[in-house]
């Protein structure tokens, strides 16, 4: 296998919550509890969890949005995480990413023009005005924007517009690599496709490496190479796409896979797996999914499973597997 | 909202038009004091004693001259306002500019960073806000004024008042401005300027400060009244501006004394003139408020 682009080592990420200053256990929450992932140059590896699994701050902390607590982050073979401002400026140029909200994420008192220059102006090494409007009008034509977009504010768009500048802004230094956090989870279902094609294509012509966080294990079927499952803050799953579909290994990819809504009914007659996730805040020992598995016993209430080869090319965290 | 929306609410609505008509003509009135004003209150030439305490000229032996009387000096009391109320619109500004540049500066800074400076800024401003304006300017410009004499007092008057009544209010920006950094920054255009490794100054006041530019404009309407008011209360209690250059307290203070011996003029029209200057601000802050907060229950 080649050297991976981007590899997760050990990360955690623990954040202190608030608390009474007399309060002996300082309750802390476990957002990422040691995830291990490399993902390779090219392709689409996609995250999938459920609310709060820790998968959007697993993506912040690749971005360096976020400082781990402990565990490494490296790209292309060094280490980036714990680089000061100057050092990290060339690998901001090669990754890039695409925010939830399309709400949020644009400067609501900005015109495109400026938002988009912005990235260039920080990062293109004293670009001249003519090259910046030239690169401009590159990624808006790649995004399938037209020119009269740039003079606009972002109120005067709609979600799905709003969204290609959004990828636009991504696209615009060049990069490697792009974290993709829920790209597509707040736009409607007939925009949707069409963003998730414009990621295709972008990907196709440009090269590019997919960090792919969502919660919709069908966009995952359709867009990812490989998928890491998350739980509770560890990755409890990671395997090709089409492996995932066809043998789950770990019960809660099984679980997730259950809910996903066919046609002909089904997923939601089905039986529930009883019980809820449990709180990341002092999570209990053992397995995280204990409490809702079907096939717990006392070893995994105790003991962490770690990640093993599950055969098929599939890692999961399971002692069901042993 | 739009300029275009903008304007169009503001001609629909004839309070708004009516606070902003009457403080455009008391501002016009102020400012070209020095080319319409009968008479130049500074200038000891244009001054005559035996003018002294006439009355307005509807009153029996009052001089078309002076239309609202003159007061102890001779001065016109006309002239006397325009330009009092130039110094106090000039208080009132200057002190507002020396508020938003304290409050905007700890309130991003509060804001943004969160943690120890964010408790300290804040506590900082909790005990600001404890002490009463006025105490503290009182208080400030005593100690000024014994320490520097009344000779230099009475020449830096004007810009001792700016800064105080401006030190004294800035917790009002600072608190509006850091509720609204809390809100800004947790939106995802912060996390894509800080991609870009744009320095934090540059991230406020770049991304952060513009979007809270709404709250800001609203509370400077309402802070340059209060700072008009406090002056005139300062200058009524003989701290604000000297005798010679009056602020709109100043002659509302120094025709006092002669309210029960009848001449009510000196004193009364400075007070209107102050009522309609304050009015017309509020009026019009309110006005902006109800505009620019559309989630604002107004009552009906």
């Amino acid at each position: 296998m080649n050297a991976p682009l981007v590899s997760v080592k050990g990360v955690e990420k623990r954040f202190p919550m608030p608390s009474h200053f007399l309060q002996l256990k300082k309750p802390v929450l476990h957002a990422l509890r040691g995830v291990d992932m490399n993902i390779q140059r090219g392709e689409a590896f996609c995250v999938v969890g459920e609310s709060g699994c820790g998968k959007t701050t697993l993506g912040r902390v690749i971005m360096g949005l976020l400082e781990p607590s402990a565990g490494e982050v490296h790209y292309e073979g060094t280490r980036i995480d714990t680089l000061g401002e100057g050092d990290r400026r060339p690998f901001r140029r090669k990754m890039q990413m695409i925010f939830q909200n399309p709400y949020a994420s644009l400067n609501p008192r900005m015109n495109v023009a400026k938002t988009l220059a912005e990235p260039l102006k920080m990062l293109g090494d004293g670009m001249s005005a003519a090259d910046i409007s030239a690169k401009i009008d590159d990624v808006m034509a790649a995004v399938g924007a037209s020119k009269e977009w740039l003079t606009r504010l972002p109120h005067e768009f709609s979600g799905g517009q709003r969204q290609r500048i959004s990828i636009a802004r991504a696209l615009i230094t060049d990069p490697d690599f792009i974290v993709a956090d829920e790209p597509i989870s707040a736009l409607d279902v007939s925009i949707q496709a069409q963003v998730l094609n414009l990621l295709s294509k972008a990907r196709q012509e440009r090269n590019l490496t997919y960090f792919f966080i969502t919660h919709d294990l069908s966009v995952v079927e359709h867009f990812g190479d490989r998928v890491a499952v998350m739980y509770l803050g560890s990755v409890v799953e990671l395997s090709d796409v089409a492996e995932i579909f066809e043998r789950p290994k770990h019960p809660y990819t099984r679980l997730l896979l259950s809910a996903i809504p066919r046609i002909g009914g089904q997923a939601f007659s089905a039986e529930r797996a009883p019980g809820e996730i449990p709180t990341a805040v002092n999570p209990p020992a053992g397995c995280a999914f204990a409490s809702r598995c079907p096939l717990a016993h006392d070893r995994c209430r105790v003991e962490m499973p770690v990640l093993r080869d599950a055969g098929g090319g599939a890692m999961a965290a399971c002692h069901a597997l042993d | 909202m739009t300029r275009r929306e903008f304007s169009a609410r503001f001609f629909r609505d004839p309070g708004a038009i009516f606070a902003a008509l009457l403080l455009l003509t008391l501002v016009m009135l102020a400012v070209l004091a020095p080319f319409i004003a009968p008479q130049n209150p500074y200038d000891p030439m244009q001054i005559d004693i035996m003018n002294s305490e006439l009355p307005p000229y509807w009153e029996p032996g009052g001089e078309e001259q002076f239309v609202f009387g003159t007061d102890a000096q001779g001065r016109g009391v006309l002239s006397t306002v325009m330009y009092g109320m130039g110094i106090s619109l000039m208080i009132g500004v200057g002190a507002v500019m020396v508020q938003a540049f304290l409050g905007i500066t700890f309130g991003l800074l509060a804001g943004y960073y969160g943690g120890w400076i964010d408790s300290f800024l804040m506590r900082l401003a909790d005990i600001q806000l404890s002490l009463s304006t006025l105490m503290v300017a009182i208080i400030a410009l005593a100690i000024f004024q014994a320490a520097f004499g009344p000779g230099t007092y009475e020449s830096l008057a004007l810009y001792m008042l700016i800064l105080v009544i401006g030190i004294a209010e800035w917790p009002q920006y600072a608190r509006t401005v850091r509720a609204n950094v809390l809100v800004e920054k947790k939106k995802e255009y912060v996390d894509a300027a800080r991609l870009t490794g744009m320095p934090a100054r540059r991230i406020m006041l770049r991304h952060i400060l513009p979007n809270t530019m709404t709250p800001l404009l609203v509370i400077s309407t309402i802070q340059v009244a209060n700072a008009i008011v406090s002056e005139a209360a300062l200058s009524f209690l003989g701290l604000g501006m000297p005798v010679n250059r009056p602020s709109l307290g100043s002659l509302i203070r120094s025709g006092f004394e002669f309210i029960f011996s009848g001449q009510w003029w000196i004193t009364t029209i400075p007070a209107i003139v102050l009522v309609l200057l304050i009015l017309s601000i509020n009026l019009l802050g309110d006005w902006l408020r109800d505009t620019l907060n559309p989630k604002l229950y107004k009552g009906h």
